[in-house]
């Protein structure tokens, strides 16, 4: 355990560290997304938070679309 | 044309309580602010064009000389034109899809009057000759700290607002704002720390020198590129497209790929801009290894954005503002093909030091980042003034004539570039340079006229797209303006 350690925090192998490091989070990552249909599934709900908020607006007021009591 | 691709009409009641719930003054004027430092930054970025095709603009004027007038190009249009429309979209998608209001009025206006008066001061200080020298990092250390102060007030607001959502998940959009935000702050206090030569001194050393100073700086200005300008950008794609498109992103698992391998593989690759010098060779190949990979999470959010149009490719022959947000993504992935092709090292002996790194810069600058951005602030302005958009025929105006823009400008710098690196290489049966230095400068000129006439054509887009937006706000400040009247009558009678 200690040899670990010692090899670990050698910087000759800070570049093999990284790597092991990077790459085991990002495969933990897919694994996690892929894994479990369900989980899969409840991430692709989320799709939809953008268009959850309303867009609310005022009636059209632009040039193009003046009213006749703009008009006036 | 249909005005429904800008707004969507809904009771005036709706919008009141809309914009009382969330925080849209801090919007508007980063929205603003946005818009003019484009007009401002586009214009010097076609006058120091201009200057290189003829350099007898330079008048004899040392304030408006290339060397000086670079930075303030690149900071207007990086961190003004760009910057605050990161701000603006950052408040307004972390309020819209937490649903809730931003966390700190008072705090939110400091990052707004503080951002630009750092910017303000660092354009005036370069103009007087001031700069630390350092590419997209040319404040000196007091504007730095302004910056620094700045930014760790935008943290805590972004943070904050995130921690009082009302939703219980964060949408993949703030996960690449907040990725920025982080990323920005290691980059600029790594990037900058200097010893100032006195308390009231603008010049200071930089605590590192040589290679490692170099390695740093290029640390810094790849990743000022892949988070400010591709990740932050990236958020504004994940709300903007699936909104202006009425339709949810293709896959919500892709985003998440693309996002984590963004952030894993970015970090490692800015040694590929000191290619051939005196870092160590390994050093050289694990930035291109790495800029390589990126071309896999780069594509797929590229495909992740145009495929949310997936069924609905029709938007594109009656929305221009759908126009701008998906060909903003084509320029996404043909520069993130071009960065690793060029990242290569035996492609890179040829194009480094030459035209083609500025052609392949403004590819994404322009064609990605402008793109999306206008796209974006489009959809977005006529929703914080509550009107339609004054001119939907401008819109389309500004898109052909910034797509044309875009067109010439890279394919001169190919030209000038490819041209420039094979000339500088060339060789006689001799041995000799086949080519003298000027005869190469010489070839540049017609390149470089073409250049400044395509920063013409984006700049007269920006120019339209100022006045068409100039134009929405004030018919909504005049809808403003007669419903305050209405209200006070019905008060009267009443």
């Amino acid at each position: 355990m200690m040899g670990m350690w010692e090899w670990i925090t050698d910087m000759g192998n800070s570049k093999m560290v990284a790597l092991l490091l990077f790459m085991g989070t990002f495969i933990g990552v897919v694994i996690f997304l892929f894994s479990n249909r369900r989980r899969a599934q409840k991430f692709e709900t989320y799709r939809y938070i953008p268009l959850d908020d309303d867009d609310s607006h005022r009636e059209p007021v632009a040039r193009r679309d003046k009213t006749e009591s703009d008009e006036q | 044309m249909s005005q429904a691709a800008t707004t969507a009409g809904a009771a005036p009641a709706a919008s009141v309580a809309t914009s009382e719930q969330y925080n849209y003054a801090i919007i508007k004027r980063f929205a603003i602010a946005a818009v003019l430092w484009g007009v401002f930054g586009m214009a010097a970025g076609v006058w120091i064009a201009s200057q290189l095709a003829f350099p007898f603009l330079n008048f004899d004027i040392a304030q408006i000389t290339f060397g000086r007038f670079r930075p303030v190009h690149t900071t207007a249009v990086i961190f003004g034109f760009g910057g605050n429309a990161l701000f603006a979209t950052s408040y307004y998608v972390v309020q819209r899809t937490c649903q809730t209001r931003l966390w700190s009025d008072s705090m939110a206006s400091f990052t707004f009057y503080g951002w630009n008066l750092a910017l303000v001061l660092g354009v005036i200080s370069y103009t007087m000759g001031i700069t630390q020298g350092r590419e997209y990092a040319e404040f000196n250390w007091q504007i730095d700290l302004i910056i620094l102060v700045v930014w760790v007030a935008y943290f805590m607001v972004f943070l904050m607002t995130l921690l009082r959502r009302n939703q219980p998940h964060i949408y993949v959009a703030n996960w690449f704002f907040m990725s920025f935000i982080l990323a920005t702050a290691l980059l600029h206090i790594f990037n900058n720390i200097e010893v100032p030569v006195g308390l009231f001194h603008t010049q200071s050393y930089p605590i590192f020198s040589g290679v490692q100073d170099a390695m740093r700086q290029w640390w810094y200005g790849h990743n000022a590129v892949g988070f400010f300008l591709t990740a932050a950008f990236l958020g504004m794609m994940y709300y903007f497209v699936p909104k202006q498109a009425g339709r949810p992103i293709y896959s919500y698992k892709l985003s998440i790929i693309h996002f984590w391998a963004l952030v894993f593989l970015y970090m490692w690759v800015g040694a590929h801009h000191l290619h051939w010098t005196a870092l160590p060779d390994w050093v050289s190949t694990l930035a291109a290894t790495f800029s390589i990979l990126l071309l896999l999470p780069s594509w797929g959010g590229m495909i992740n954005g145009i495929m949310t149009l997936s069924g609905a490719w029709d938007k594109l022959r009656t929305d221009p503002i759908m126009l701008f947000l998906i060909t903003a993504l084509a320029f996404y992935g043909m520069s993130t093909f071009e960065g690793p092709m060029m990242s290569l090292k035996s492609v890179n002996a040829l194009s480094h030091y030459t035209d083609w790194t500025v052609g392949h810069v403004h590819s994404g600058a322009l064609g990605w980042v402008a793109m999306i951005t206008f796209g974006s602030l489009y959809h977005l302005m006529p929703r914080l003034w509550n009107v339609n958009l004054y001119s939907l025929k401008l819109v389309y105006v500004h898109f052909f004539l910034a797509t044309i823009g875009i067109v010439l400008y890279i394919t001169a710098m190919w030209v000038a570039g490819i041209g420039q690196g094979l000339m500088l290489r060339a060789f006689d049966q001799y041995g000799n340079l086949a080519y003298t230095f000027t005869e190469s400068v010489v070839f540049l000129h017609k390149p470089y006229v073409v250049r400044a006439i395509g920063g013409g054509f984006f700049l007269a887009g920006m120019l339209i797209m100022a006045f068409n937006i100039a134009m929405t706000i004030r018919s909504g400040i005049k809808a403003e303006a007669r419903e305050a009247q209405a209200a006070s009558a019905e008060a009267r009678t009443a």
